[in-house]
């Protein structure tokens, strides 16, 4: 049955949230409010409001994160790196979606920015995350090129139509977006690899090179596993690289359904 | 600072659609399939119980035939027809995409809208043709 509700000490607690309030004089100010828990007190996760002068400000939502943990509140925490959308570590929910902070514009969002960690995970801190299980069930695809030939003398050539095959899905960086996106994945999660770890699946499915075609799809020939996804399609909205995972997931069903003959 | 393990007490992050997760149209359609197909099964109850009273009598079938010419009965027979048409045209849709076509969001969008506008035809057509021929 689907989990429609926060367990109790998930619960946002409405009324403890601080008010960090902007400097004087500020003329164009923007609120964030922002999720926050932190492991070493007992207390539920709570929503603190950030006034910034966005005048002073980056136009992106990291940089407005960046702002607040250097020059308002260092005790918030969340992932970056790249800053440019190549590494995916900022990926949360922003104004309702999943995307990536770094290439998030604020003037994108209406009113106040709301920003919470990537949904129904278990939170380690603030706007991070545990990924863990995401990452084992990444493994458990095994993504990586297998082959039962003996190795040629140089690379495994392929043709420039073959490569082709694989544009649009190599180019995932494991954000997390899209799975956490997914209702199927909030709800069965423990056992369905979602969008993100499918997608993966199917790119080394198609590639040319891969020797291992036969045993990949008996591996993802389970009802929970690939089958839990019912083409809801906020993966292929949400994902900030503009992917599509639900495509990728049909195309493997369908490579299921052609090999039974 | 001592490294929390896995199995900790760690709240789960807020999710659900609507206060948490933008509804969006293909999420809301694909919702609505599923109650619809519900819905069906529940209206199969109620055609079970048209035949059956017919099958009973003609004073049987009459009780029936006034529940189902009051106002709440007409609505549910509205909705019913609409729950119908909804799921036979979403699941035209559905074929669509286990042929791997129309997953572009564009496609689905407009599919979508198709969906939404068809079934709404369709029913409207319905209950003029039993209301009016």
């Amino acid at each position: 049955m689907a989990q429609l509700t926060l367990p109790k000490n998930s619960k946002i607690d409405r009324n403890a949230g601080k008010l960090f309030k902007a400097p004087a004089g500020a003329k164009n100010v923007r609120a964030f409010k922002i999720y926050r828990y932190d492991p070493d007190t007992q207390a539920n996760p709570r929503v603190d409001t950030y006034e910034i002068d966005m005048d002073k400000c980056g136009p992106m939502v990291l940089d407005a994160l960046i702002k607040i943990k250097s020059e308002m509140d260092a005790t918030l925490t969340f992932r970056r790196s790249c800053r440019e959308g190549i590494c995916g570590s900022c990926a949360m929910n922003i104004d309702g979606t999943n995307t990536l902070a770094c290439t998030k514009a604020c003037d994108d969002v209406k009113g106040e920015v709301k920003i919470y960690p990537l949904p129904h995970m278990p939170v380690v801190k603030d706007l991070i995350p545990d990924l863990t299980h995401f990452y084992a069930q990444y493994a458990s695809v095994e993504p990586w090129l297998k082959t039962d030939t003996p190795a040629p003398t140089r690379e495994r050539l392929q043709s420039e139509e073959d490569r082709a095959k694989l544009d649009g899905l190599y180019e995932c960086i494991l954000c997390a977006c899209c799975s956490t996106s997914c209702p199927s994945y909030w709800w069965n999660g423990d056992r369905y690899l979602g969008p993100a770890v499918l997608m993966a699946a199917y790119r080394w499915l198609v590639d040319s090179r891969d020797e291992a075609t036969g045993e990949r799809l008996d591996q993802l020939e389970d009802p929970f596993k690939l089958y839990r996804c019912h083409t809801i399609m906020n993966c292929s909205k949400t994902c900030p690289k503009g992917l599509n995972p639900a495509k990728a997931i049909a195309e493997t069903k369908k490579m299921l359904v052609e090999r039974r003959g | 600072m001592s490294v929390k393990p896995a199995s900790s007490n760690r709240p789960l992050s807020p999710f659900m659609i609507g206060p948490y997760y933008r509804a969006q149209l293909t999420s809301m359609l694909s919702i609505t399939h599923r109650l619809t197909g519900l819905a069906l099964a529940f209206g199969t109850v109620f055609l079970a119980a048209w035949v059956t009273a017919a099958a009973a009598g003609p004073d049987a079938f009459a009780v029936f035939a006034d529940l189902a010419n009051s106002i709440v009965g007409k609505l549910l027979l509205v909705a019913y027809t609409w729950a119908m048409l909804y799921h036979l045209c979403n699941g035209i849709r559905h074929l669509f995409w286990d042929t791997g076509r129309g997953f572009e969001m564009k496609t689905a969008y407009a599919s979508g809208y198709a969906v939404i506008g068809a079934s709404v035809v369709l029913t409207a057509a319905v209950w003029a043709f039993a209301l009016l021929v």
